[in-house]
């Protein structure tokens, strides 16, 4: 099973392991990782589950939609490499992802 | 103190149909919610956007579903109180009573809460000087366009609500447009009329970058903003205008003693009821083995939670199950014939 790292921004880290086919967001769910809050469950709807991709995986993942997009200028501290982690799905390829979560989501 | 059935906490499709399947059983109820529209998610998050989960339904937008059931809740006169956010709830005898943030208070034998994932609020800056100047040069919203005339005005956003608002207050104010990438997005014409605006200088237009300091505590003079390439900007500024969009906020809901998971209260899926006897919670909100966030979902929770609802407010009657076809009494309630 694929496993993805999730950092906090004080540095502390967490790796589990990620079913193919669940998004970054819902790993972190069903493993109770702080830091992402999701509050919309997925939808696109919300900016709640925004992450920092870490600069070797960003131009791995497939690119941004433009809604994702404009919701994550609703993202608390956007930056270049913001992604929303509902929206990166997990496959063998992403093996090894490393993502960072902001101070706080809201 | 306004004396009802239910107090129903949340004006989105949910709240609205709660609206709908008590007013059928002759129940009387008020609506509350935060926005200054009925709508909830739907108004806020998607109203252009299809939906196509709403049976018999094949396609709608979250505005014309908001509108539909409006209309469906049409003939039980429901007074709606917008603008208004529950900031508490107490018991009083067989009774619980709701008090807002601008102190209004309801009475009643129940409460429905249909609150979403909590009460939007605007996202703000989160420099801790914005947070001492807001209200008196940070602003989130405009309230009376004459408190932003003659003003140097830097306005922070790339959606809809910050380019209106430049566009607006240009005609009085010098405006920045501040915004973290070079896309803006916004109806055409709205983008069409600021490159005019910027070509005659009058919308001063920065990208990409984002806020770095405010620099004056007391009274605001400038700000600093900071492009993605490291370049720094000092700008002339008395007012700012953050437009970052809503964010939901659980809020006050968290302190009225009903069990909770993270941010959803725990319910009986029988009846919706929580574990306060009178407190119903419907929805998003409500979270019960197998829960699924679904608009249909919630319109089920309602009609389930409204029997129980009826119990409580009329214990002397025996509640009927009535088909809206064949019944008489509803027929009258919904003012058919």
């Amino acid at each position: 099973m694929p496993k993805i790292t999730y950092k906090d921004y004080q540095g502390t880290s967490k790796t589990i392991e990620v079913e193919s086919g669940l998004s970054v967001m819902e790993g972190a769910i069903q493993k109770e990782i702080p830091g992402i809050d999701a509050d919309c469950g997925g939808s696109m709807a919300c900016a709640t589950c925004h992450v920092y991709i870490d600069d070797k995986w960003f131009d791995k993942i497939p690119k941004a939609e433009d809604a994702e997009i404009d919701m994550i200028d609703m993202a608390f501290e956007p930056k270049k490499n913001s992604r929303l982690s509902c929206q990166i799905i997990v496959n063998e390829e992403l093996d090894g992802l490393e993502v960072t979560t902001p101070a706080k989501q809201t | 103190m306004k004396k009802t059935d239910v107090i129903i906490i949340g004006a989105g499709p949910v709240g609205l149909f709660a609206v709908h399947q008590l007013g059928i059983k002759g129940l009387k109820a008020v609506v509350i919610d935060n926005l200054d529209k009925a709508g909830g998610q739907c108004i806020e998050l998607y109203p252009d956007k299809p939906i196509y989960d709403i049976p018999a339904v094949p396609e709608c937008t979250g505005e014309q579903l908001t509108s539909r059931l409006l209309e469906q809740i049409k003939p039980f006169k429901t007074e709606m109180f917008l603008n208004e956010r529950v900031d508490e709830v107490y018991q009083e005898k067989q009774n619980w009573v709701v008090k807002t943030n601008n102190k209004k208070e309801f009475i009643a034998p129940n409460i429905m809460i249909a609150g979403g994932v909590g009460s939007f609020e605007p996202r703000k800056i989160s420099l801790k000087e914005a947070e001492k100047l807001e209200g008196k040069s940070v602003f989130y919203s405009v309230k009376n366009k004459e408190n932003f005339k003659n003003k140097k005005i830097a306005i922070f956003g790339g959606g809809d609500s910050a380019l209106d608002w430049a566009l607006e207050l240009s005609k009085f104010s010098k405006i920045t447009l501040i915004h973290r990438r070079n896309e803006f997005r916004g109806a055409q014409h709205t983008l069409s009329q600021l490159k005019k605006l910027e070509k005659e200088k009058k919308v001063l237009i920065k990208t990409p970058c984002q806020i770095e300091s405010l620099d004056n505590t007391k009274e605001l003079k400038s700000i600093t903003i900071k492009f993605d390439d490291g370049k720094i900007e000092k700008i002339q500024t008395d007012v700012i205008l953050g437009f970052f969009g809503l964010i939901m906020k659980l809020g006050p809901i968290a302190e009225w003693g009903l069990n909770m998971d993270k941010k959803t209260i725990e319910v009986n899926p029988e009846n919706f009821e929580t574990n306060k006897k009178g407190i119903f919670a419907a929805g998003d909100i409500c979270s019960y083995p197998g829960k699924l966030r679904l608009i249909l979902s919630g319109f089920h929770e309602v009609a389930l939670a409204s029997v129980e609802c009826f119990k409580r407010a009329r214990p002397n009657e025996k509640y009927r199950f009535e088909f809206t076809t064949s019944s008489k009494t509803i027929k009258e309630r919904l003012g058919k014939k």
